[in-house]
């Protein structure tokens, strides 16, 4: 009986791990003596000039680099917090709840300031805006829209060429989608009116950046809303076919933030991490650095930067959550 | 001063303490009032459709709840006591419906929380729903502010406890330091000295020094009084005397019969040294009046000792008795002479009465290297285990038993002495014979 109680277990926690993960890398398992499990929403290639920038000054620590979804990362975290032991995730309401309910370690030697981290434990490390990507080629000659409310105003002009070729995140996949979203929605009513013209338009829903910038790239839809531009950025190949739009009327901007699992076996390598995440993220001068830096939220130019708060937690409450879900769903999909 | 510092010190610990307490509640009640205020936000929120709860919680009310400690937040939403969202571990910390906002302190996922829980009813179409909130949040800020209001009271009463320790410290030193040159002025002073305590002192010290010289008045006025009240007495009892000598000494002219003659004579003897007496307290209490407003005049010791030698040798002669008058020509000296002349007057006194007949009694009087009066006689001298005590007032001599005396001769010589800020001093000669030396 107990050996086949143990096998359900092994076979249990085999089937979460050999859950599908977006990407998998190991660095400099060579030579190291520790190992560190980062568990991540952002793309590896975004990811690894870092990482190998941190492997080169610390030769004694392999980091098995483990991509998925921010609200996969939540629940795979939830599940398993001694699995991980650092969680780096886009979607901030999900990682300052994690935060919240006692999952992080406090970090005391890691200094950042106060409106970047949360109690010590959850470090913001890049500012990336919210942005409207644009296929050039479903504008030729056109103006660009740069407000929602130009966007809404070229969506309807021609619904013959967008219908099925606008795309957003879906919010009941994405956490990153799902705290645009409802950041938007805390903004203005402009986003319900979106909304709706877009799910006139028989909108397509992505789980993730990468496949909705794919079938921006190759045409299959003219318009991306909410994506995050360091992606789109990132696409050297077919940069120049997009033009990238921070919308000028409200802008949302997200923090991405890394924290050290409260059960994590190397506590003390994962804290080297993120002093040497959040350094490398500050310094400006960084010519390999792909991820977008972190931008001082007093420098009074820059754009609305979404709190470490505890009001993050509004949207992630039951109740709110399945009003905001239906609300959204009765505006996108009209079928 | 012990007793001072300590209650300053007792005084700046009550002062921490308020003080700490104080913050505590105010720190407290700032805590609760943002609890009350983002429950309230967020029961306003709740409504009821179609038999559904729904709370459509507000961003500000979490929002308002940030602080710099970043505190942690935790919430639970019931209805009608089940579990809809939040945390559930928070649900069941405690199942009651008051009516009003209950506050309380407690503990979640090993945190020192503030709880808040309040509950609203909801009136749907056809039923009637509690809705019941509980907000938690960890007291981190609050820590921090009371530590900071810590350090300050802290500081505050030991910045309190130095000033009043360093103000007692001056405020003892001060009137101690009054006290004690006051004991000493008192202790200094002589026995006689009953003038009132003129030196300026503190204020503090004003009923003290007031108190004492009236005190110190009442004493020299008592002892005026007695005084007076003795020389009235001798000199009551010395008149009816000198009338009863003379009846005496009528009476003796007229007894014939021997053993008569010898009772009266012994009789009269008795008179006489009884008005002697008399005479001699009379003197003292005259003495211890001129001797506290000592008048001086400028006097010859040698003229007035020869005048008294003179006045005396009619009576040393019943007693075969010489006084042989030695030493300088002329002592000049200011002095009280009624005084001088009263004390010299009865060591002579003692000499006659204490000498054998038939021999001398020498006086020298010297002006160098003090003024001196010396008598000197040939008698049998002090008893030498008295001679300390013999000036002391009604003190008389083991040798005096036998004669009648008041014992006041030698306080009177003493005292007129010390008026004139000298002394007498006793003495038996190695050849026999007493020595009284009055110096002045
Ligand atoms: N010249 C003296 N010779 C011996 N004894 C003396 C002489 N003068 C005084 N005394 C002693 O000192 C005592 C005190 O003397 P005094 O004060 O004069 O008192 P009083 O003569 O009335 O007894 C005397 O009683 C006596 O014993
Ligand atoms: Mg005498």
């Amino acid at each position: 009986m107990r050996y086949f109680i143990a096998l359900a277990l092994s076979f249990l926690s085999h089937a979460v791990w050999a859950q599908d993960w977006e990407d998998r890398q190991t660095f400099n398992e060579a030579d190291a003596t520790t190992s560190l499990r980062i568990i991540s929403s952002t793309d590896t290639d975004l990811f690894a000039p870092l990482i190998e920038a941190f492997v080169a000054e610390n030769p004694d620590v392999a980091i098995d680099y483990l991509v998925t979804e921010t609200a996969d990362i939540d629940r795979r975290f939830r599940n398993m917090p001694d699995a991980f032991d650092i969680a780096i995730s886009s979607a901030m309401d999900l990682q300052f709840k994690l935060t919240n309910d006692g999952y992080a370690l406090e970090l005391q030697n890691v200094s950042h300031p106060a409106w970047a981290q949360w109690r010590q434990s959850l470090f913001a490390f890049t500012s990336e805006p919210a942005a409207i990507v644009i296929n050039r080629a479903a504008f030729d000659g056109l103006p660009i829209p740069r407000t929602r409310q130009e966007l809404i105003e070229a969506l309807r002009a021609r619904p013959e060429v967008f219908r099925g070729r606008v795309g957003t995140y879906d919010v009941r996949q994405s956490g990153l989608g799902y705290l645009f979203a409802t950041q938007d929605a805390r903004a203005s009513e402009t986003f319900w009116r979106l909304m709706e013209v877009m799910g006139g338009l028989d909108v397509q829903l992505y789980c993730c950046s990468g496949e909705m910038i794919d079938d921006l790239t190759d045409g299959t839809i003219a318009v991306a809303y909410n994506v995050l531009g360091s992606y789109a950025e990132a696409r050297t190949e077919s940069r120049n076919a997009f033009e990238i739009v921070l919308p000028s009327d409200f802008p949302t901007t997200m923090m991405r933030t890394a924290f050290v699992s409260k059960a994590s076996a190397e506590p003390a390598a994962a804290e080297r991490f993120i002093q040497f995440l959040v350094t490398y993220q500050s310094n400006p001068i960084d010519g390999t650095r792909l991820l977008p830096s972190l931008q001082d939220r007093d420098s009074g130019t820059e754009r609305a930067t979404i709190a470490l708060e505890p009001a993050l937690m509004t949207f992630l409450d039951a109740l709110k959550r399945n009003k905001f879900t239906s609300e959204w769903e009765n505006a996108l999909i009209q079928n | 001063m012990l007793t001072l510092i300590g209650g300053a010190a007792v005084l700046a610990l009550i002062l921490f303490f308020a003080v700490r307490n104080y913050a505590v509640q105010v720190a407290q009640q700032g805590q609760d009032t943002i609890l009350d205020a983002s429950v309230t936000s967020m029961l306003d929120a709740a409504t009821i459709q179609d038999g559904t709860v729904e709370l459509d919680l507000p961003y500000a009310a979490f929002s308002m709840l940030a602080t710099s400690a970043d505190d942690r937040v935790f919430y639970a939403i019931l209805r009608d006591g089940k579990f809809l969202s939040g945390y559930e571990e928070l649900a069941t910390a405690g199942n009651f419906l008051p009516d009003s906002p209950v506050f309380q302190t407690s503990q979640i996922r090993g945190a020192p929380v503030r709880t808040i829980s309040a509950s609203r009813t909801l009136i749907g179409a056809n039923e009637r729903v509690d809705v019941q909130i509980f907000l938690a949040q960890t007291q981190d800020a609050l820590s921090e502010t009371l530590d900071q209001i810590s350090r300050n009271a802290a500081l505050l009463g030991v910045g309190f406890f130095t000033l009043a320790a360093v103000l007692s410290f001056w405020a003892t030193s001060a009137t101690i330091g009054q006290l004690g040159k006051l004991t000493t002025s008192v202790t200094r002073r002589g026995p006689q000295d009953l003038r009132p305590f003129t030196k300026p002192v503190p204020r503090e010290m004003v009923p003290l020094v007031s108190s004492l010289n009236s005190l110190v008045g009442r004493l020299d006025q008592s002892l005026t009084q007695s005084e007076d009240f003795i020389a009235e007495a001798a000199h009551r009892v010395r008149t009816p005397l000198a009338t009863v000598r003379s009846y005496a000494e009528a009476t003796l002219q007229r007894v014939d019969k021997e053993e008569n003659r010898e009772a009266m004579r012994s009789m009269i003897k008795a008179i006489d040294e009884s008005s002697r007496a008399a005479g001699q307290l009379l003197d003292h209490a005259m003495i211890t009046f001129r001797a506290d407003h000592l008048e001086r005049d400028a006097i010859d010791l040698t003229e007035l000792v020869s005048d008294l030698a003179q006045r005396l040798a009619p009576i040393a002669e019943m007693k075969d008795l010489s006084i042989a008058l030695r030493g300088d020509p002329h002592v000049p000296y200011s002095g009280d002479p009624v005084l001088l002349q009263n004390a010299v007057r009865n060591l002579i006194d003692n000499a006659m009465k204490y000498g054998p007949a038939e021999s001398s009694i020498e006086i020298t009087v010297s002006g160098k290297p003090k003024p001196q009066i010396m008598v000197c006689d040939h008698g049998p001298g002090f008893p030498e285990n008295e001679i300390e005590t013999l000036t002391t007032r009604f003190q008389r001599g083991a040798n005096a038993t036998d004669s009648i005396g008041s014992g006041l001769g030698l306080t009177i010589a003493q005292d007129v002495a010390m008026a004139h800020g000298g002394g007498i001093h006793l003495e038996n000669r190695l050849e026999g014979g007493a020595c009284v030396t009055l110096s002045l």
